[in-house]
């Protein structure tokens, strides 16, 4: 293999790197920010006692879980876009967030599930609500067991809003295609977006292990 | 104070409990005792609506229990319960654990709440533990905590299922110090235990029950020495001359 790398690729076009990043995580950010309330909502009816709460949340999961996430892009850019004008930009976020949406309402609903039947028991019986035992006994226990696998489910996300290049978002994959079309520079192009993807993903990783730390109980 | 009025419940074809009724006036206290599966737990857990009865009526202090008009959150912060297995929220340190509902369901102001919880806490022997989670204390000291969680709703009657048999033998002493302490207080309690000095030694009445059913109401002089039924004599001499 006769290869000469030049790296001398990545300063010159830096600032577009820069400007592809920078919507990677205004995307990433954006879709988590709305997929977490979207996910919490939704688990809670999934375990919610009323029978067509729960159904509506099942259906939603169900159905944005079991599609591709490429395919959900090209159907809310394609089609959603032509009842509701979102454009690219939305359309990626949105897409981002309810699938994702959907995952983390899973791991909600498995977190408040793991939660032993005898904490509602006794909220309830010292005269809480049904809401208030909730949110102050069952979703802070839940909160604690479901941050390692929402770091998973975070971590996913970034690394899936790659994806949103097909609908012509110029994200970091995006810019990074282009890059490597003018300059055929695959190898060095590739592999500092690798970098740069790995080192979002790496720090949302260490950001939920301190959390998991400040927030471990002795039990 | 609680009046229990032909109640039944089944799951499926099995009935748990049948034409129960029973009279607990204030200020007393009643056992429960009797065979495991004979519906005690049940009982105690339909007096606070933690199970649902199908026929029947409870009143507790007046108000109907099973009626969907009552408001059930209400009728629950006067009616403290303490499990077997504690159930102490694990997340929340002692002080935290005992002042939650007052805080957050009786309104009462944060600090006055948690004054009034170190003051439950210390007069059960846990002064120095107000700040410890439920992980890092024993099982007796869990039980000790769970009930200041229940009187610190000031409840006009405890309900125990069980409190001790989930306790290492050395802590149940404990326990049941924490509960005599209680029944000299005056309030009205029903026990569900499997502690027989305890319940001839504090208890007003002992309810025997078997098969869903109660099978005899009598003082506790009464039901040790001279048992009525033959259900009753033959419990007795299974737990007495072991």
């Amino acid at each position: 293999m006769d290869y000469s790398m030049d790296w001398s690729v990545i300063p010159q076009n830096m600032e577009s790197i820069l400007e592809g990043l920078w919507l990677t995580l205004q995307i990433s950010a954006l879709a988590l920010l709305i997929s977490i309330p979207i996910g919490i909502f939704a688990g809670l009816c999934r375990v919610s006692r009323n029978r067509f709460v729960s159904f509506l949340a099942t259906s939603y999961i169900e159905i944005i879980r079991g599609v591709p996430l490429l395919v959900l892009l090209l159907w809310i850019y394609f089609v959603l876009n032509k009842f509701m004008h979102l454009g690219s930009y939305w359309s990626a976020i949105l897409g981002l967030a309810f699938f994702s949406g959907s995952f983390i309402a899973e791991i909600v609903r498995a977190g408040i599930e793991s939660v032993p039947r005898g904490q509602m028991e006794a909220a309830r019986s010292a005269g809480m609500s049904y809401a208030t035992a909730m949110r102050l006994i069952i979703l802070p226990q839940a909160f604690r067991k479901v941050l390692p696998p929402m770091a998973s489910q975070f971590i996913i996300l970034i690394k899936d809003s790659s994806l949103v290049s097909i609908i012509s978002v110029a994200d970091l994959t995006l810019v990074g295609k282009n890059i490597v079309g003018n300059t055929f520079r695959s190898l060095e192009v590739w592999s500092f977006i690798a970098i740069l993807y790995f080192l979002m993903t790496f720090i949302i990783s260490q950001l939920i292990r301190f959390l998991e730390k400040k927030y471990k109980v002795a039990e | 104070m609680i009046k229990i009025t032909n109640v039944n419940k089944s799951y499926g074809s099995h009935q748990v409990l049948s034409n129960i009724d029973l009279e607990i006036p204030e200020s007393q206290i009643f056992a429960l005792i009797g065979p495991s599966g004979a519906g005690k737990s049940t009982l105690i857990r339909t007096i606070n609506a933690l199970e649902e009865i199908q026929e029947g009526q409870i009143v507790v202090d007046g108000i109907s229990v099973h009626d969907k008009n009552t408001n059930i959150n209400q009728l629950r912060s006067e009616v403290g319960f303490v499990f077997q297995n504690f159930n102490l929220y694990p997340h929340l340190t002692a002080l935290q654990n005992v002042s939650y509902s007052p805080i957050y369901v009786k309104k009462t102001p944060k600090k006055e709440a948690e004054a009034r919880a170190v003051e439950l806490l210390t007069s059960l022997g846990l002064g120095n533990k107000v700040h410890s989670y439920p992980g890092q204390l024993s099982g007796g000291q869990q039980q000790r905590v769970a009930i200041a969680r229940a009187l610190a709703m000031d409840p006009k009657v405890m309900l125990f299922d069980e409190p001790t048999s989930a306790l290492d033998p050395e802590m149940i002493k404990e326990v049941l110090d924490a509960i005599r302490k209680l029944a000299s207080t005056g309030m009205t309690m029903v026990v569900v235990t499997h502690e027989m000095g305890f319940a001839r030694e504090i208890c007003n009445q002992i309810v025997f029950m078997a098969d869903g059913k109660i099978v005899e109401v009598a003082p506790p002089e009464q039901f040790f020495t001279q048992p009525q039924s033959d259900r009753g004599k033959d419990f007795l001499n299974k737990v007495l001359n072991h």
